[in-house]
């Protein structure tokens, strides 16, 4: 590990002309439960480190009636210890108690698991179906980009040169939905998902699916939104047909390889598995 | 004289739970451990390790790394000592060099190649990257099947192996042994139903939390100090004077706490190493700690291998015979635990007629070292899934089927050594009464399926050197002295059988563990023994030092020393009524001749077999294939606990790692030979969350050889738990796996095929 300078911005701006200036030689810091990590497994030769936990905006969370902003820098434990919070985004709160440890939980974010960009990340596929936006700040000005559209491949992202996450933004979809995430481990916790899944589901007033997002990590070299396995349950009926249908679509639509931590087959059979059951338990959610 | 151990003596201190002697510093975070060793002048040292996993090494160019500012040295393996004189130097210790710094080849990934000292840390890390090493790269041998293949590629190109007798060169076996015992060959044709089965089991790692460590001050006067985690002082003083080509005498082995061993640190890696860098930095002294990967790579782990289990039975239900082929992963260099295996495989059961062939196989793989119960958790999985197997197959109970075969007084072992009095068959009975197995399984989710295994284990625990000192101080208390690293609570271990043995609170016994030094040699931390054998030199140690009291007393009270009686802690006169305590006595001793001291040291050649039982219940997802353990009765025959609550421990303790073994443990290695899950991430090792309680039943039957009845118990409960797991799976699935781990893929396979 070579020496490297640590910078902590309180404005968007200073961030931003930092991040630029040092290009692939910074990095922003927020929980830095990987960031830290990979600097000291040689992953990274960096001159800077850019602490972001000081910029207001990073560390924003508003709950509206209409969506929820979260700041790039929020821990995990901020959305779990809100009830109202809890309640709108259940897809969200199942990925915030389960990443890491009750100690990694009050450090990272979603903002750092989105990117990092890990094709296993915890928190993209929940972010996907609760259909989350990520709002970026770069020199020239902001963008906005759909998560599932944010990481191009393990580790990489659409972010640019001098650019950074700002914060995800998600609608609130209202009484008429649910979603739900699960990740398969060999263990309890502390373990990295062989395959995981996240659904969701919002039903029309006649009870039919209005609209359904599957959303799969760990099995291609990014979160994968499953849009064929998704759109296959539009305008039916929830039931177990339906479930099984959209989990055998989605098991066509991942592209798992064989390494430590589970076969191509084994990942496939898990998505089709993990498919029904999140959507079963996004549907329970539903009123609840 | 004979001693009769066997009485069952209503014991005071022995049996208790006081508090430990070291945990007011082991809580509060006092106590001295290796990374906390902070000498002045200290400097940092750093090791450089092999990217292959086998290869030549064509050049080592330190020139760079050595023109870097804060470097002080850079050494490769022609600075170690001995290797100035290669060919004069003993075969075993040239494996043991070779293992710390690579001489001409890398045989594993992570073998080390060359060392640096700096001024810090990071300065050491980044000079190891100018260090430019030019590689042959051969192919790597990943497992036993791929080293004694045709035309394997050979790791060591000097060996001359041991094959039954045989000089054999240019082989991966380093080495080939067979023990008989009457005659398995003939005797399965009067076996009505004989069954064999393949097993093959993946290298796994202790998994201690403290990597290893190593601090070294080798002083102008060429005096070289060492403070290292490590289960044996005196193994590390040794080896390293052996590495270093320097007498015993010039090498003191300082104690430092232990964070965790469980075999893994009866090896020395890196105490020669600062040692060297040491000397070479103008003698500063030097520290170097491991990192998590280095500890995976290139530290030794359990050996995995292939076993081949085949037994015959009769159809009155008794094993006639039994034959077993092990072939364990040495690692890099020859030494896995082949000896024990060998023994341990059929060592519960009394078999007229059994052949065992054992095969020390070398693979680029880290050299493997022990790992609690060495070579007995591999070949009990074996064996205890194949009388699994067979009991279902002749629907015998399959306790009552191991209490009709069980080893007992009078029983020979595999290598022929006669057993005396051991509590196999109480263990079992222990187990046939259990709370668990006499309750149905709780099967609470519809949705999953249940299975409950049962297994086996043995461990012959160990003897071996061990020294204690004890001193009276003028208030009464005493001082003690001993040898042994304390791992698991020893300290108070051998204070309670001192204490015992004084009639004192174990609170007025004071232990220390002083450095190499100080103390008579004392074998390693290891094989179960301490409490055992340290616990024995104590009790001899105490039994002078109530010889050396009863004259300090007879001077005072001017009667003949015969005529002084000992009990309970005090001194009594046959003819008077006269009587003292140690606490009294130590104040008046001083114009009787001084302090009072004692030592003892004991060899002890033989020691207290340990037989154990794990009950185990499982929840299996179907779907999925994960599994949880929901329920594990640990039953143990111990001999006797001295400190009960620390002897459940180590039976917890042992049953949670052969738990991990069994379900997700395993050295994954990539096509071109290397460990792929060098982390605690992705290592899978149980967590708190995945364990239920471990229920304890321990068994007391006495060990005749010592003399509280201790027979060692930390080794045994590690042994039982991967065939429990297995059988339980089998029961819960209808299917075998034949293989470790038994991770949640190789579940569903069998769920989908069965």
């Amino acid at each position: 590990m070579q020496p490297f300078a640590y910078s902590a911005p309180t404005t968007l701006e200073e961030a931003v002309e930092i991040l630029d200036k040092h290009g692939e030689k910074a990095r922003p810091l927020a929980g830095g439960t990987d960031l830290l990590v990979q600097i000291r497994g040689g992953r990274f030769d960096l001159d800077t480190v850019v602490d972001i936990k000081k910029i207001p905006e990073l560390n924003e969370i508003s709950n509206g009636n209409d969506e929820l902003v979260l700041g790039a820098a929020v821990p995990c434990h901020k959305l779990y210890d809100d009830p109202s919070i809890s309640k709108s985004y259940p897809g969200l709160i199942d990925a915030a108690t389960l990443i890491g440890s009750i100690q990694i939980q009050s450090r990272s974010g979603f903002g750092g698991n989105l990117c990092n960009s890990t094709p296993s990340a915890d928190g993209i596929a929940p972010l996907i179906v609760h259909s989350a936006v990520a709002n970026i700040q770069g020199k020239s000005g902001s963008r906005s980009v759909p998560v599932e559209d944010f990481c191009t491949g393990p580790g990489s992202n659409v972010l640019g040169k001098g650019e950074m996450l700002v914060s995800i933004t998600m609608p609130n979809k209202g009484d008429k939905f649910g979603a739900a995430y699960e990740r398969f481990i060999p263990r309890n916790e502390m373990d990295i998902a062989v395959a995981a899944v996240g659904a969701s589901i919002m039903l029309d007033s006649n009870g039919k699916i209005a609209e359904a997002k599957i959303a799969l990590a760990s099995v291609g070299p990014t979160p994968i939104f499953a849009t064929k396995a998704s759109e296959s349950l539009k305008g039916k009926e929830p039931n177990e047909a339906a479930f099984k249908e959209a989990a055998s679509i989605a098991k066509s639509e991942c592209s798992p390889i064989e390494d430590m931590r589970g076969t191509a087959d084994q990942r496939k059979h898990l998505v089709e598995v993990l498919t029904e059951r999140m959507l079963i338990k996004s549907l329970e959610r539903i009123g609840g | 004289m004979t001693i009769n151990f066997e009485s069952k003596k209503k014991y005071n201190v022995i049996g208790t739970n006081p508090i430990r002697h070291d945990g007011y510093d082991k809580v509060t975070g006092r106590a001295i451990y290796g990374a906390d060793v902070k000498l002045p002048g200290l400097i940092w040292g750093e090791v450089l390790r092999s990217p292959y996993a086998h290869a030549r090494i064509k050049s080592i160019d330190t020139s760079k790394a050595e023109k870097m500012d804060g470097v002080f040295a850079v050494i490769t393996s022609k600075d170690i000592p001995i290797n100035k004189n290669r060919s004069g130097i003993d075969v075993n210790l040239k494996r043991d060099v070779d293992n710390i710094l690579a001489y001409e080849k890398v045989l594993y990934k992570g073998h080390p190649v060359a060392a640096v000292s700096a001024a810090d840390r990071n300065t050491a890390k980044e000079a190891c990257k100018l260090i430019e090493v030019k590689y042959e790269i051969l192919e790597p041998v990943k497992n036993v099947d791929e080293a004694i293949a045709k035309n394997a590629p050979i790791l060591l190109e000097d060996i001359e192996a041991d094959h039954l007798g045989k000089t054999v060169n240019n082989t991966n076996i380093a080495k080939h042994f067979r023990h008989e015992l009457g005659d398995a060959n003939n005797e399965f044709k009067n076996s009505d139903y004989i069954l064999e089965k393949e097993f093959n089991l993946q290298m796994v790692h202790q998994g201690y939390i403290e990597p290893h460590n190593a601090t070294a001050h080798w002083d102008e006067n060429d005096h070289l100090s060492l403070w290292s985690s490590t289960q044996g002082m005196f193994a590390v003083r040794d080896l390293t004077a052996g590495f270093l080509d320097l007498p015993i005498s010039k090498v003191t082995s300082n104690y430092v706490e232990i964070g965790g061993g469980f075999g893994g640190k009866t090896k020395v890696y890196l105490p020669p190493v600062a040692a060297i860098l040491s000397k070479k930095s103008g003698h500063k002294p030097v520290k170097i700690i491991m990192d998590r990967i280095s500890v995976f790579q290139g530290s030794g782990p359990a050996p995995g291998g292939k076993i081949i289990v085949k037994i015959g039975v009769t159809n009155e239900g008794k094993i006639n015979s039994g034959a077993v082929d092990i072939k364990l992963e040495a690692g890099a260099y020859p030494g896995s635990a082949i000896p024990a295996a060998a023994v341990c495989c059929l060592a519960c059961y009394n078999i007229p007629n059994i052949r065992v062939d054992a095969y020390d196989v070398l693979v680029n793989k880290p050299k493997s070292a022990a790992y609690r119960a060495p070579g007995s958790p591999q070949v009990s999985f074996a064996v205890e899934s194949v009388i699994d197997e067979i009991c279902e197959k002749m629907t015998w109970d399959k306790i009552d089927f191991r209490i009709a075969n069980a080893s007992k007084e009078g029983t020979r072992k595999p290598d022929g050594v006669l057993y005396h009095k051991i509590g196999f068959i109480e263990t079992l009975e222990a187990a046939k009464n259990s709370d668990h197995w006499n309750s149905k399984i709780d099967k609470k989710d519809k949705n999953k399926i249940y299975g409950r295994g049962i297994a086996c284990g043995y461990w012959h625990n160990g003897g071996n050197r061990s020294t204690v000192d004890l001193i009276l101080q003028d208030d009464g208390n005493i001082a003690l002295n001993e040898g042994s690293a304390d791992i698991g609570g020893t300290r108070t271990s051998i204070s309670m059988q001192v204490a015992e043995t004084l009639g004192m609170p174990v609170e007025s016994i004071h232990p220390s563990i002083p450095d190499t030094d100080k103390i008579g040699f004392t074998a390693t931390t290891g094989g179960s023994r301490t409490t055992y054998a340290t616990g024995y030199a104590g009790w001899e140690a105490a039994n002078k030092l109530i010889e050396e009291m009863k004259k300090r007393v007879s001077i005072l009270w001017e009667e003949p020393e015969e005529e002084i009686d000992f009990a309970d802690g005090n001194f009594y006169s046959k003819k008077s009524d006269l009587k003292m305590n140690i606490e009294e006595l130590a104040t008046k001793i001083n114009p009787t001749g001084g302090p009072v001291t004692s030592t003892a040291s004991v060899n002890l050649s033989a020691a207290g077999n340990g037989f154990g039982i794990g009950i185990c219940d499982l929840e299996i997802d179907p779907h999925t294939g994960k599994t949880d353990v929901i329920r594990y009765t640990a039953v143990q025959d111990v001999g006797k606990a001295i400190y009960p609550q620390y002897a459940e421990g180590q039976i917890r303790g042992g049953a949670v790692q052969g738990i991990g073994w069994a379900l997700n443990e395993e050295y994954y290695i990539e096509k071109d030979g290397t460990m792929a899950n060098t982390s605690f991430l992705d290592y899978r090792m149980p967590t708190a969350l995945d364990m239920p309680n471990i229920d304890v039943i321990m068994v007391e039957v006495a060990n005749p050889l010592h003399p509280f009845g201790v027979r060692g118990v930390g080794e045994v409960p590690i042994v039982p738990p991967l065939a429990a797991v297995g059988n339980a799976i089998k029961d819960a699935t209808g299917s075998r796996i034949y293989s470790t781990p038994m991770k949640p893929r190789k579940i569903l396979e069998v769920i989908d095929n069965g």
